[in-house]
């Protein structure tokens, strides 16, 4: 039996809660609904601003506009560049973090690195790596490469030191002390770090795709502007924005999958 | 008897950037097995480096260690470290922390002593618990245990017991020694706490401040029994508890202002 209190509390809480949720989605149709009415009261113009219902039209055409083979493109891309740019630094921060020395040198380097804009040297990848699809993956890795060596360079060598110190008593070797210790301690690190990169990574690709591609969202944001058809161009921003959500949402399913399988050993 | 550790002429100078630190100099004991030794001194004397040159983390600038007759050069099998805190990998279960020495040194046929211990111990139905399940005593045992796992000589415990909140740290040291009396491990046990040191020990060794000398070595006897078996709890209320503790304060030299 709860108190009086304790009931009040809880309704509380949950009208609280009912009101941020019923907020949210308030915004999102009166957005909707606002932007369809003035493009129908001829208020904008659709030309310019496009409308819900003729991007809803240019969801439903799918078959003609050939949407699954641009958004299958942009996936692909954003994923292998994802993967390669997490592994890589990951692999990379090891190498750093087993050589103190070779950190202090790479450390100035890695910072200019770091603030340098990245998708400044799109015309270079694509000269060097060839221009395709090839180019826009080593412009998503590029993009997500150097937080994720820092990141996770910064976690390993922040890992507890009593940890470390436990670990050698038992004759442990590096090797041994990263594999049991300093890596799984950074889990978490390594998980927010993914998180960034997804997102990252699909900058990366809008951006190669936008320098040089034939198929992708990218090419069809381009495409669309160019040709003047703001349809196809906010259909595609707004599969952009459920892509990204859904990926981070992937990465963060398998942040959970991970930890789960982890402690369970 | 025995010995298990000696320590002949042993002197550590190490290089800071502000210059060499003399830390320790000149130290000459040994161990015996099955004694339990404490080593009592001011912070900064060098108590926690004498533990970590026995562990082979560090090594000596002149002088011999010798841990069962074999010189110290690396980290020997020989030896368990517990440290100040428990350091349980919170990832881990505490069958996976307890197993970890194993893992680490590929001794996993020592599973079934892991087993005996922690079913002697009041651990085995907490052994799929995480470390933040249990509390701190618990896991001061779990510490020990992954200590124990690997069958060392000579158990090193520093400060095992100064995370610890005053009361679960009076029962904790209580549970460490029977269970190192039971094991029959011989130990030695750096802590800063006079009390302590008396109450877990056969043998008392007191460090001087920086650099670090062996100023005072004997043997504990008390009236209410012997040293070997009477519990750190019960040592408390003998009578040369307090005469004890009084010489190796006056040692160190903490008088009344």
């Amino acid at each position: 039996m709860l108190s009086d209190g304790r009931v009040k509390f809880l309704a509380a809480k949950k009208r609280r809660r009912v009101l941020i949720r019923v907020s949210q989605i308030s915004i999102l149709i009166l957005t909707l609904v606002l932007w369809e009415g003035l493009a129908r009261a001829g208020v904008i113009d659709s030309f310019i601003m496009s409308q819900p219902a003729r991007i809803l039209r240019t969801i439903l055409n799918w078959q003609n506009n050939n949407l699954p083979l641009h958004i299958g493109v942009t996936f692909f891309e954003t994923i292998i560049g994802f993967t390669l740019g997490a592994l890589l630094g990951i692999f990379i921060a090891f190498v750093l973090w087993w050589s103190d020395v070779l950190a202090k040198i790479a450390d100035p380097y890695l910072v200019v690195l770091n603030a340098l804009p990245k998708i400044a040297l799109g015309p270079v990848i694509i000269i060097w790596v060839g221009a395709g699809m090839q180019a826009v993956i080593v412009m998503a890795l590029a993009i997500s490469l150097i937080v994720t060596v820092m990141e996770m360079l910064n976690g390993f060598k922040n890992a507890d030191p009593e940890f470390v110190k436990m670990a050698k008593t038992f004759g442990a070797s590096r090797l041994q002390i990263f594999t049991k210790v300093i890596f799984p301690f950074n889990l978490s690190t390594l998980f927010n770090c993914l998180k960034i990169n997804i997102g990252l990574s699909l900058v990366g690709v809008i951006a190669g795709e936008f320098l040089v591609s034939r198929a992708g969202l990218g090419y069809l944001i381009v495409y669309g502007g160019q040709v003047f058809q703001m349809d196809l161009v906010m259909t595609s921003v707004i599969i952009l924005a459920v892509l990204a959500a859904l990926l981070y949402r992937a990465v963060a399913l398998l942040e959970t999958a991970v930890m789960r399988a982890v402690r369970h050993r | 008897m025995r010995e298990i550790l000696r320590f002949d002429e042993v002197s550590l100078t190490y290089q800071a950037d502000n210059g060499e630190v003399d830390a320790l100099r000149d130290i000459n004991f040994s161990v015996n097995e099955g004694e339990l030794v404490s080593i009592i001194g001011p912070s900064g004397c060098g108590k926690t480096t004498l533990l970590s040159l026995v562990a082979g983390l560090v090594a000596p600038s002149r002088g011999k260690i010798f841990v069962c007759g074999r010189e110290v050069s690396g980290v020997l099998r020989e030896v368990g470290y517990m440290l100040q805190k428990d350091s349980l990998l919170d990832w881990r279960s505490i069958f996976g922390n307890v197993m970890l020495g194993l893992e680490i040194r590929g001794l996993k046929e020592n599973a079934q002593y892991v087993e005996h211990l922690l079913k002697s111990y009041g651990l085995w139905g907490f052994r799929d618990k995480h470390p933040s399940q249990l509390s701190g005593g618990m896991r001061q045992r779990a510490a020990l245990i992954r200590t124990l796992a690997v069958k060392p000589d000579i158990l090193l415990l520093d400060e095992a017991f100064s995370a610890l909140d005053y009361q679960t740290r009076l029962v904790v040291a209580d549970d460490v020694f029977n269970i190192l009396r039971r094991e029959k491990k011989s130990a030695v046990i750096v802590t800063h706490d006079i009390a302590e040191g008396i109450s877990m020990a056969d043998r008392i060794i007191v460090l001087s401040k920086r650099p670090g000398r062996v100023s005072m070595d004997f043997p504990l006897k008390f009236e209410t029994g012997d040293s070997r078996t009477l519990p750190p709890l019960r040592r408390r209320d003998d009578p040369l508890f307090r005469q004890y503790f009084n010489d190796i304060r006056l040692e160190l030299g903490i008088n009344v202002i």
